[in-house]
């Protein structure tokens, strides 16, 4: 692998996504505004404080989070699935003198670049809504990303086995559904069976939105678990895509 | 030195036997064609040597480096033309050319006069605006082979360059494929049109269920074999016009 291959294909796919942003741009904005206002604003209105804060600033953070992680797992399943498949991109950018391990970092780097793009988008949103306390949120920038990494990885993965792109829809049903309901963004997971509890722990999701909510409150203290989880991970996970999708590609 | 050799190349995607043991060199400035029929191997060796798949045993070497070894430096000084459209439909048809060249290093500065001038030289000037999507066959074609130039390559590898193209079109190609081989581009095509391996091709190799019948010039084989290149290519494939 070298950086500097992995720096084509990722301005190839900055290249694209310039021309393109606004149409979905808008898409992945939307959604996670809608959220707020029909969960903050509708709901909220019938919830009680959870721990000692009004609902719809309890799930802000935790859409920050959602919408990172939606970012980068749209990039690295439909995304992925279809430069290699159906456009043939793949082909083409192996032809020169990109190889597939430089090509699989710049899909898995472009997805967590995703990740920060929607993280960010918002942070500024929910700030505009007077929803965050502290600045320290900015610092969840760098967790963002990485943890949009372990999202990234998670997908390619599942890209590289999917016999084909209806497939998806069993990811998406019985992973990232699951996956945003119960990882703390709409109610703390402590409320939860403890067995039902402890799967949460085992997730990337859960331990972002630990570190959006703690960071926007203030307190990076209490996410150093959920920090060094993100950390171990990605690194963990790294080989895993590599070796699948090398094998998918080239037989 | 050859420019490309291939020895006891053989290539096996699980059971399936694709390539079964075959041997060529390709010396400089030649124009090499694979004959053969569907499933031949043609294009697996194609792929082979692009670097794209590695071989199962046996070993080719493109430009005296083994391409298992050395894959990015061999991909450098290529250009392919696959079978298959694979332009970036993302891209208009000047962004195509001009993002491919970055993959090889290109600056822009140095990409947007050369990719005017490959625009200007297979007729496509004025589409440089276009989406890929408004492009007929004919274009498409001439944009990947512009697009497989971007590199000036000292081998280029096409991959049934003409398949699926109007006669106009067909021509159009094999008069840029001419000019190349004017210029010293080394070229190594399959194809299933006899008239295009007689008129571009100083060597050809027939190939039939992975592995090479014969090898040599169009003339040679028809005086070896009598009849048309048709007709060698039909008797050396065990296919009769019955069939």
């Amino acid at each position: 692998m070298k950086i500097r291959r992995t720096w084509r294909v990722l301005q190839r796919h900055w290249t694209v996504y310039t021309k393109l942003y606004k149409s979905s741009f808008a898409l992945n904005f939307i959604e996670p505004v809608l959220y707020l206002v029909a969960m903050g604003m509708g709901l909220g209105m019938f919830v009680s404080d959870i721990n000692g804060q009004p609902y719809i600033k309890f799930i802000a953070p935790g859409i920050v989070a959602s919408s990172s992680m939606f970012a980068a797992v749209y990039e690295c399943t439909y995304g992925t699935y279809i430069r290699m498949t159906f456009q043939k991109t793949f082909d083409a950018i192996l032809a020169t003198p990109v190889n597939i391990g430089d090509l699989t970092a710049a899909e898995l780097a472009w997805a967590a670049v995703k990740s920060v793009i929607y993280g960010i988008t918002i942070m500024i949103v929910i700030a505009l809504f007077g929803l965050v306390d502290s600045p320290l949120l900015l610092l969840a920038v760098p967790l963002i990303f990485l943890c949009g990494l372990i999202f990234a990885e998670v997908s390619m993965i599942t890209t590289a086995l999917v016999p084909g792109i209806d497939s998806f829809s069993y990811f998406y049903t019985l992973f990232m559904t699951p996956l945003f309901l119960f990882s703390g963004i709409f109610f703390p997971v402590e409320t939860l069976p403890k067995a039902v509890a402890g799967i949460a722990w085992f997730t990337p999701l859960y331990h972002l939105v630990n570190v959006c909510r703690a960071f926007s409150a203030g307190h990076i203290s209490a996410a150093l678990g959920s920090v060094l989880w993100i950390v171990v991970v990605v690194v963990v996970l790294a080989p895993v895509p590599f070796r699948l999708m090398r094998k998918r590609v080239i037989q | 030195m050859h420019i490309v050799s291939a020895h006891s190349l053989v290539k096996n995607y699980g059971i399936v036997n694709a390539v079964n043991g075959v041997d060529f060199a390709i010396a400089p400035n030649e124009c090499f064609g694979f004959l053969g029929p569907n499933g031949a191997g043609k294009t697996t060796v194609m792929r082979i040597i692009s670097c794209f798949l590695p071989p199962t045993s046996g070993t080719v070497t493109v430009f005296g480096l083994d391409v298992t070894e050395r894959p990015s430096d061999i991909k450098a000084r290529l250009g392919v033309m696959p079978q298959e459209d694979n332009l970036d439909p993302d891209l208009s048809v000047f962004e195509n050319l001009v993002v491919y060249a970055r993959y090889f290093d290109i600056a822009k500065k140095d990409s947007v006069p050369l990719v005017n001038e490959l625009l200007q030289f297979m007729e496509l000037r004025d589409r440089g605006g276009m989406n890929i999507k408004e492009l007929s066959g004919g274009m498409k074609r001439r944009l990947m082979l512009a697009r497989s130039l971007v590199n000036t390559p000292e081998l280029l590898i096409l991959d049934e360059p003409t398949t699926g193209l109007d006669p106009h079109s067909r021509r159009a190609v094999w008069e840029k494929l001419n000019l190349l081989k004017f210029r010293n581009t080394t070229l190594l095509l399959t194809t299933h049109y006899m008239e295009e391996a007689e008129r571009l091709c100083d060597r050809v190799a027939i190939m039939d269920q992975g592995r090479i019948v014969t090898i040599g010039t169009p003339k040679n084989l028809m005086e070896d074999h009598g009849g048309d290149l048709e007709e060698v290519y039909l008797k050396l494939t065990g296919r009769s016009l019955e069939d």
